[in-house]
């Protein structure tokens, strides 16, 4: 197990090296120049040729990577030019945010999609099968800033009950924290949830199929038991990948959630950062949101152990 | 002396009635911006928005009214020498700055220099005239110019004229935009990037029987439908810029008030004309008549109705009909489509086909699709190209387009919508139009303080440059203001500024 971990994270360097020159190579591709973007509207050309020395825009494509990489390698981000902050400030500053809104988010995936799969998995092809799928349909095809805006206007403008927008922090106040996530939360975790349903749905129809569902059945185990004991942690692997792979996805920020309820999280920073060609600050997240999404596939793969002994790992 | 139980709880309950009163009496306005401010330092500011936060915690020497006159901030009277290469400026006695700093005439010397030398400063192409700042006594400052240049005031009504700290400058260097110390009616409190903006009022502000608010919250919010959310569910007192679409809702809705004014800038569709090879290639961008041809196939009125619901003033120039500057001798023209047609049969291009660029910005996508329906009928084939906003800029930059729509926010000064635009080889001029006679007119603009004098001189510039056409000028927006009935003493300004002063929360 050890040497295995050793093995995994010894694989990550390489691969974010890989990433890190791709975030670099391919924002370069990016049209519009960015000491012309930075200089606002009067675009002054000493104030557009000072920004493009800060930013080394006139070195190579290479020597600016070296820059980069140097200065990462030393913790050092670089800095927004916008908001002349240090991106590490601005990381520290959203993550927070993001990581509870992601969390609160799977929450609600978590609750509503691995019961209804199981659900209509069991009850195969009855009522509670097609309402479950109809459910799924819906949050799949239901576009996350339409439901937004609807629910803004139903929850805030009509019934007043809900903020309409913003984030308050729960150390500052827990209930008005909460009510401001509960929406762009359930927004995100309405479309997860259905994707999870789909996947324990047919995960569980699988292992339900299985030999040794029969024979825990033949053993004279209780249906509750066979379902919940034997085959659900069968079928939770497919569904841990899954919730992995969607939480890392949350991490790199829900882009369209957070700018319909201004939430300012990673999503909100990144979008701004490339409409402004805020260089450092796009490489800098989408580095540590890549790094962040690595880890968590391995810490997937480590929770299949967990779930279920029997895979070995070698 | 022993007191009465009772009567030591109707003290008690007297006293804390009164702390209630006092606490509840705190008045917070919560302020919705269109946009997230970039850097809160005066020197180094870009934005817009970062202009509207300024007018809650930076003074400024000098301000405009509502009808753009130049009126005494932090400046009480100023005088200009005979060659008008001299100003000198009267500071305002008993200021001080947010950290108890005295606002003096070296105060003053010492911001203009920052302005004028600390690298980065967006400021020094506004002062570019200025050479050296005097301090002739404490109370007034002279400043010196390498030749006359008369938008220097209207310069110092805007970020180019804000005041900061000159010891909180020198201890934050350029991180100053962190922790803003200014002079003006809130001092700042804190800042969480693209989430809000909190400023208290300044208690010893000069102008204190003026302020009445106890804290103003930006916040950030960039989508209009949910800026607007949150006013209707009280979240938010006051917003700016709400869709000119949802102003026939909230105009009956009895919560709400609207305060509208025409704007100093403009929406207007540039043209290539020399800005690169493309320019020749072009019939539009070629021949002044195919252009003419277009201008007269426009009707601005039906772009003004469809684009922007009405909420805009129709023009043809750098600034509004009812500006002083506006040249009278070319007025607004009427839409002649059988004119039009005959000019580009003159011109030998019956049916020219261009693409004409635009952001993607909502208002001008619908500026494209109306005028690409309008001038239709005349025989022009338009292509719409929408353009993710900072592309669309590199391309106007490298000149690799026909036709652009571009809005410009406007400046107080007539010389701040033309001269960057027209004057050749400025850096606004994407049309890439070069003429002699115009930078002449254009210099000689700068250095006539006489308005009579400068209007004739905007006239004959108007004369040439709108015949040539590089930028066809449509319209004027309506800066738009949305807000609760609760809120009074607001005051509209042509340059889309909210003033703090007189503004009131019941």
């Amino acid at each position: 197990m050890f040497a295995y971990l050793v093995r995994r994270l010894a694989a990550i360097v390489p691969t974010l090296i890989f990433v890190s020159m791709l975030i670099f190579g391919l924002q370069q591709l990016l049209p519009g120049d960015p000491a012309v973007v930075l200089a606002g509207e009067d675009r002054d050309p000493n104030v557009v040729a000072y920004l493009r020395q800060k930013m080394h825009l006139d070195e190579p494509l290479p020597v600016r990577y070296l820059y980069w990489m140097k200065g990462v390698l030393h913790g050092d981000l670089g800095e927004s030019l916008r908001m002349q902050k240090p991106v590490r400030d601005l990381i520290l500053e959203k993550l927070p945010v993001t990581l509870e809104l992601a969390a609160f988010a799977i929450v609600i995936a978590l609750s509503i999609g691995v019961p209804m799969g199981i659900v209509s998995a069991v009850r195969r092809n009855t009522a509670w099968d097609y309402a479950a799928n109809a459910v799924a349909l819906w949050g799949l095809s239901t576009p996350n800033f339409w439901l937004g805006i609807m629910m803004i206007l139903l929850f805030s403008v009509t019934l007043g009950w809900l903020p309409a927008s913003g984030f308050v922090s729960p150390f500052e106040d827990l209930k008005a924290n909460l009510a401001a996530l509960v929406m762009p939360a359930f927004v995100l975790g309405n479309a997860i949830a259905a994707v999870l349903m789909r996947h324990t749905r047919s995960a569980m129809l699988q292992v339900l199929s299985s030999d040794y569902v029969r024979t825990a059945r033949a053993k004279g185990l209780s249906e509750r038991g066979v379902i919940l004991k034997h085959a659900l942690r069968n079928a939770l692997i497919p569904v841990i990948t899954l919730g992995a792979l969607e939480l890392g996805t949350l991490l790199s920020g829900a882009v369209l959630t957070e700018q319909v309820f201004t939430i300012p999280g990673f999503g909100k920073l990144i979008v701004d950062a490339v409409f402004n060609r805020d260089y450092a600050v796009v490489q800098g997240v989408v580095l540590f949101t890549a790094t962040a999404y690595i880890l968590l596939n391995l810490l997937a793969d480590l929770a299949y152990v967990i779930v279920n002994p029997q895979i070995k790992v070698h | 002396m022993r007191t009465h139980p009772l009567s030591r709880s109707v003290l008690l309950v007297g006293a804390l009635a009164l702390f209630t009163a006092a606490v509840s009496a705190q008045t917070t306005l919560r302020f919705g911006l269109a946009e997230d401010p970039d850097v809160l330092d005066p020197t180094l500011a870009r934005t817009f928005v970062g202009r509207i936060v300024f007018a809650a915690l930076c003074d400024k020497l000098v301000d405009i009214d509502e009808k753009l006159g130049i009126v005494p901030q932090l400046a009480t009277s100023w005088e200009w020498s005979a060659d008008n290469k001299a100003l000198t400026m009267k500071i305002r006695p008993n200021v001080t700055f947010h950290d108890g700093e005295k606002l003096d005439a070296t105060a003053v010397k010492f911001n203009l220099e920052r302005h004028k030398t600390m690298t980065g400063s967006n400021r020094r192409g506004e002062l570019a005239p200025v050479t050296t700042v005097d301090v002739v006594d404490p109370s007034t400052v002279r400043i010196n110019l390498s030749a006359p240049f008369a938008p220097l005031l209207a310069q110092l009504a805007d970020r180019a004229g804000m005041m900061v700290s000159p010891k909180a400058a020198q201890a934050a260097g350029d991180k100053f935009g962190a922790n803003p110390v200014c002079s003006g009616p809130y001092k700042f409190v804190e800042r969480v990037a693209q989430d809000r903006i909190v400023v208290e009022r300044y208690k010893d502000y000069w102008n204190k029987g003026d302020i009445h608010i106890d804290r103003i919250v930006y916040l950030p919010i960039v989508d209009s439908t949910v800026r607007l959310a949150n006013l209707k569910s009280g979240q938010l007192d006051f917003i700016e810029r709400p869709a000119p679409s949802d102003i026939p809702a909230l105009r009956n809705d009895t919560r709400f008030r609207i305060s509208k004014i025409t704007e100093i800038g403009y929406q207007g569709i540039t043209i290539n004309v020399g800005k690169s090879d493309l320019a020749q290639k072009n019939p539009l961008g070629k021949d002044p008549r195919v252009r003419e041809a277009f201008e007269l196939a426009l009707d601005r009125e039906g772009i003004v109705q469809v684009a922007m619901d009405g909420e805009g003033t129709v023009g043809n120039q750098w600034v509004a009909p009812d500006n002083t500057f506006y040249a009278k001798n070319v007025p607004v023209p009427k839409r002649d489509v059988a004119r039009a047609k005959a000019l580009l049969a003159e011109a030998g291009v019956p049916n020219p086909t261009f693409t004409l660029m635009t952001p993607t910005t909502s208002d001008g996508q619908r500026v494209a699709q109306v005028v690409q329906a309008m001038v239709k009928e005349a025989g022009f084939d338009v292509k719409i190209q929408s353009t993710e906003f900072a592309t669309s800029l590199d391309m106007a930059d490298k000149g690799q387009y026909d036709a652009y729509v571009l809005a410009w926010s406007g400046r107080a000064d007539p010389d701040g919508n033309v001269y960057s635009f027209d004057g050749c080889k400025q850096p606004l001029n994407y049309a890439g139009y070069c003429k002699p006679e115009v930078d002449d007119i254009l210099n000689k603009s700068r250095t006539v303080r006489d308005t009579a004098e400068r209007k004739k001189l905007f006239e004959q510039l108007a004369a040439v440059a709108l015949k040539d056409r590089p930028i066809v000028y449509l319209y004027h927006r309506h800066w738009l203001w949305a807000y609760t009935t609760k809120l009074s003493g607001f005051r509209p300004i042509p340059d889309g500024l909210v003033r703090v002063q007189g503004l009131k929360l019941n």
